[in-house]
């Protein structure tokens, strides 16, 4: 056990997740002979897209020390508006939706910051007001794109790589620069690791909130928009249950809860934890119940090995 | 617990012990020092009621403690000294059950123990008091100092009555001034080390140890602490008592004994020894305190504060801090020194008065403003309000000037290392590397971080709260030499300071503050330490008590 965690705190400290990651794909690999193919695999990256677009703006949130529990309705309103919004024009229609997200989020930031209450009380409480704002906007019904272009945007790919894909690729990597090189990744560490020090410091904390807030608002939106045009339609149901996946992956990917640690690519070997199992389990054919139970089961364990690892053994030497 | 505090009032140096008044309580503590420096304690002749023999404690590549010996006796109060990272804490932890020893035996009133857990040396009677108080805010006095182990009636039903008649016993040894049921967030940073203190006397202590009692209490506040470990020696109680303070130490202690670098250099009778002697063992050589000398040309007017005031905080405050000069800000915690500081920084709105800086009259409506235009605030609470404790050294110390080190909102690391180096070097900060967590630094290297993390931001105005707080003597006299330099080198510096010794060594003037007003300003040199005490307690006029210098 010392060995391990020796290699795990070396100076190229590769992140539990990931080793985890590589040994679900070994082995899924053998025990599937559907699952090592580049079909199937870029399959996963669609099918985690949408979660993984909301955890790279999660991951923002709750290293701040926040968290957004209203990302789901987020992508419910943003996918409606994205296709009730097309009759008008579809540069309106996903302006709005992704205008949505990024206003919703304002929201959310401004009252965490201005009040001072909890951001988890503040955005349970936007889950549930910004859904009922879905079913006032459809009436309860669910909308169908009418326009192709939307619609075969989903499905299309750049040489064999699908659209979806790249574009949750290529955002995994701004948000990986976004924290690691700019002033604004430092003082989101910074205010999630220690709110008093960071205003003494002179950190204009509550602009930072904002504008994490905004991002995962934004991220949420864009998730609607792309899931919309997977599915060339949108449902006032659309989005439940997805705050709960994105927290599970972006926990999973070893940021802290409390804020102040964390990182995007630690979340997206989260997210490819979750996408690979639910791909793999499903090609295995194990009933969707119990794919349900191990995930759960996982994310417990992952957490724990990791505690474990990390457990403070040389706190107490000090230099 | 032990019935014998009636015995009390027969202390030698207690003349009204009893009365909860403070002003009484102060001049008893005055007449108690006045005499320390003259009568030390002779030693206690008995059998040691502990012994740790021969221990030896190793953390993954680092030995801790090596071949470490120490004994407390009944009724003594054995003084631990050691610079940070001494092995204090990790000796105290191992005797409390925290840590196991790789070697060594402790014994325990002459039977030998081998402590599991915190909980299993308690039952034994032995009895860590925290440096850092972990109390329950939310509950009352009664239920702190019980928590773990109420009384009981049958059916796990909690005894009230038994609790708050078990409480009551406990808060009359104490002698201090609340209830069973007040809520301990309520109280003062004393009061709440008295609730700490009243825990230990759930089970009947043998040996106490007190993990610097002392860092958050004020001149005004101590002599209840003192009173309390009097009482404890007198029932028999063996006393560990670590500080860093040597006024303290020299006070209190029968004998002190001395960790250097995890092995144990020695033990002596504090009536034969002196502080001289008492550093060398500690740091292996003889320390000159602060014998680089004061800053002596000033040039014009960094900043004047006219007529500051916070409603119902402080009042009518106003002074003024050249360039080149240090202006020591003297006063009891509560006296409104932090909140004048905070409210130059722009943490607080001042409801009258105004703040000119360089010239300007300046109305910060938030930290932010303060930073950009000049202003630098050494915290008073380094861990919570100076560092990002999980944040390595480097980006601690770029925190409050990443705009130097970025163009475009974007990090430039070659930058970035180029100030930590600059500062590590300049500071002599003691860290295998930058990547060190800062939670990981001793007291003085994480002061000496946030130093430099303000320096970096080039401030007009450098204001230190509390500077040296818990940091060992070593460090203490670096950041003072360093303060003092800095001040040479232009920069103009406020000092806020509850320590007489540090005050009267590094200001060039002393702002005396009580109960949020300024009562005097005195010339640095020249201004004696009664003149001081009288203008910080309110009590000029009186009959001058006398301070505790060390």
């Amino acid at each position: 056990m010392t060995s391990l965690k020796g290699f795990f705190r070396g100076k190229t400290s590769i992140q539990p997740i990931w080793i985890f990651v590589i040994a679900i794909f070994i082995f899924f690999s053998f025990m599937s002979e559907y699952f090592l193919s580049l079909g199937n695999i870029t399959n996963i990256l669609v099918q985690t897209s949408t979660i993984g677009l909301i955890a790279l703006g999660m991951t923002l949130v709750m290293i701040n020390g926040n968290i957004d529990l209203s990302v789901g309705a987020t992508l419910g309103l943003a996918a409606s508006l994205a296709v009730g919004l097309q009759e008008i024009s579809m540069t309106l229609a996903i302006l709005a939706a992704l205008g949505s997200g990024m206003l919703l989020g304002a929201i959310n930031g401004l009252i965490v910051w201005k009040t001072g209450v909890n951001a988890f009380i503040v955005t349970l409480g936007a889950m549930l007001g910004v859904r009922g704002l879905i079913f006032l906007y459809t009436g309860e019904e669910s909308f169908y794109s009418m326009n192709f272009a939307f619609s075969d945007f989903g499905a299309s790919t750049i040489g064999p790589i699908p659209v979806l894909a790249i574009i949750f690729l290529l955002c995994t990597l701004v948000m990986h620069l976004v924290l690691t090189r700019t002033g604004h990744g430092r003082n989101t560490f910074a205010v999630g690791g220690n709110p008093e020090a960071s205003i003494d410091a002179g950190i204009r904390l509550g602009r930072h909130m904002m504008i994490n807030f905004i991002i995962v608002g934004f991220f949420a939106a864009l998730a609607g928009v792309l899931l919309a045009s997977q599915m060339g339609a949108a449902t006032p149901n659309l989005g439940r249950d997805y705050e709960l996946w994105t927290i599970t992956a972006v926990v999973l990917g070893g940021t802290k809860l409390t804020g102040g640690f964390g990182s995007i690519t630690g979340t997206l070997g989260g997210v490819l934890a979750i996408g690979i199992l639910r791909n793999g389990m499903n090609l295995m054919q194990v009933p969707a119940f119990y794919v349900l139970v191990i995930l759960g089961a996982i994310l417990i364990s992952v957490l724990i090995i990791d505690k474990k690892l990390n457990a403070p053994s040389t706190k107490e030497v000090r230099i | 617990m032990n019935p014998s505090q009636e015995n009390h009032s027969q202390d030698s140096h207690s003349q009204d012990s009893h009365s909860q008044d403070s002003h009484s309580q102060d001049s008893h503590s005055q007449d108690n020092l006045a005499h320390g420096g003259a009568q030390k304690r002779q030693p206690i002749d008995a059998q040691p009621v502990l012994q740790l023999k021969g221990i030896t404690k190793r953390f993954p590549g680092v030995v801790a403690l090596n071949n470490v010996d120490f004994d407390v006796r009944p009724g003594e109060v054995h003084a631990l000294l050691g610079e940070n990272g001494a092995g204090k804490s990790t000796l105290m932890k191992v005797l409390a059950g925290k840590h196991q020893a790789n070697e060594g035996k402790i014994i325990l009133g002459g039977e030998e123990m081998a402590f599991e857990n915190p909980k299993h040396a308690k039952r034994a009677g032995v009895v860590l008091i925290h440096q850092e108080q972990s109390l329950v805010s939310e509950m009352t006095v009664a239920e702190n100092i019980f928590l773990g182990s109420l009384p009981k009636k049958p059916g796990n039903r909690v005894d009230w009555r038994k609790l708050r008649e078990d409480t009551e016993k406990i808060l009359a040894t104490l002698k201090c001034g609340f209830q069973h049921d007040d809520l301990v967030g309520s109280l003062s940073i004393a009061k709440k080390q008295m609730v700490e203190i009243g825990r230990a006397l759930v089970f009947t202590p043998r040996v106490v140890v007190f993990d610097e009692p002392t860092a958050s209490l004020t001149d005004h506040e101590k002599p209840v602490l003192y009173d309390v470990i009097d009482s404890l020696c007198q029932q028999g109680v063996g006393i560990v008592y670590i500080s860093h303070r040597m006024d303290e130490i020299f006070h209190l202690s029968h004998r002190i004994s001395v960790l250097r670098d995890g092995e144990y250099t020695g033990t002596v009778n504090t009536a034969d020894t002196n502080e001289d002697e008492v550093t060398r063992m500690m740091i292996g050589r003889s320390l000159e305190l602060d014998h680089a000398s004061k800053p002596g040309e000033f040039g014009e007017t960094m900043l004047e504060v006219r007529n500051l005031s916070v409603k119902r905080v402080f009042e009518d405050v106003s002074f003024n801090v050249r360039k080149g000069e240090i202006v020591g800000m003297y006063g009891l915690v509560g006296a409104g020194r932090s909140e004048v500081a905070e409210t130059i920084f722009g943490l607080r709105t001042p409801s009258a008065g105004e703040v000119v800086l360089d010239g300007e009259v300046v109305q910060f409506r938030s930290a932010h403003d303060a930073v950009v235009s000049g202003v630098a605030l050494v915290p008073e609470d380094r861990k919570d309000q100076g560092l990002i404790l999980g944040m390595n050294c480097r980006d601690n110390m770029t925190l409050a000037s990443l705009s130097g080190v970025s163009s475009m909102g974007f990090m430039k690391s070659g930058e970035e290392r180029a100030v930590y180096d600059k500062y590590h070097q300049a500071m002599k900060i003691k860290t295998p590397s930058w990547r060190q967590k800062v939670g990981n630094l001793s007291g003085g290297n994480q002061q000496k971080i946030v130093i430099g993390k303000w320096l970096n931001t080039h401030p007009k105005l450098l204001i230190l709260d509390e500077p040296t707080r818990g940091i060992d003597v070593g460090s203490k006299s670096e950041i003072h030499t360093l303060v003092k330099d800095l001040a040479k080198s232009g920069y103009a510096v406020l000092v806020i300071s509850s320590e007489m010794p540090e005050v009267l060594g590094l200001s060039n003037r002393i702002i005396a503050m009580y109960d949020g007003r300024v009562t005097a300003e005195f010339d640095g040199d020249s201004v004696s330490e009664d003149e001081l005490v009288q203008a910080i307690t309110g009590m000029a006029g009186s009959s001058p008590p006398k301070a505790q210098a060390g």
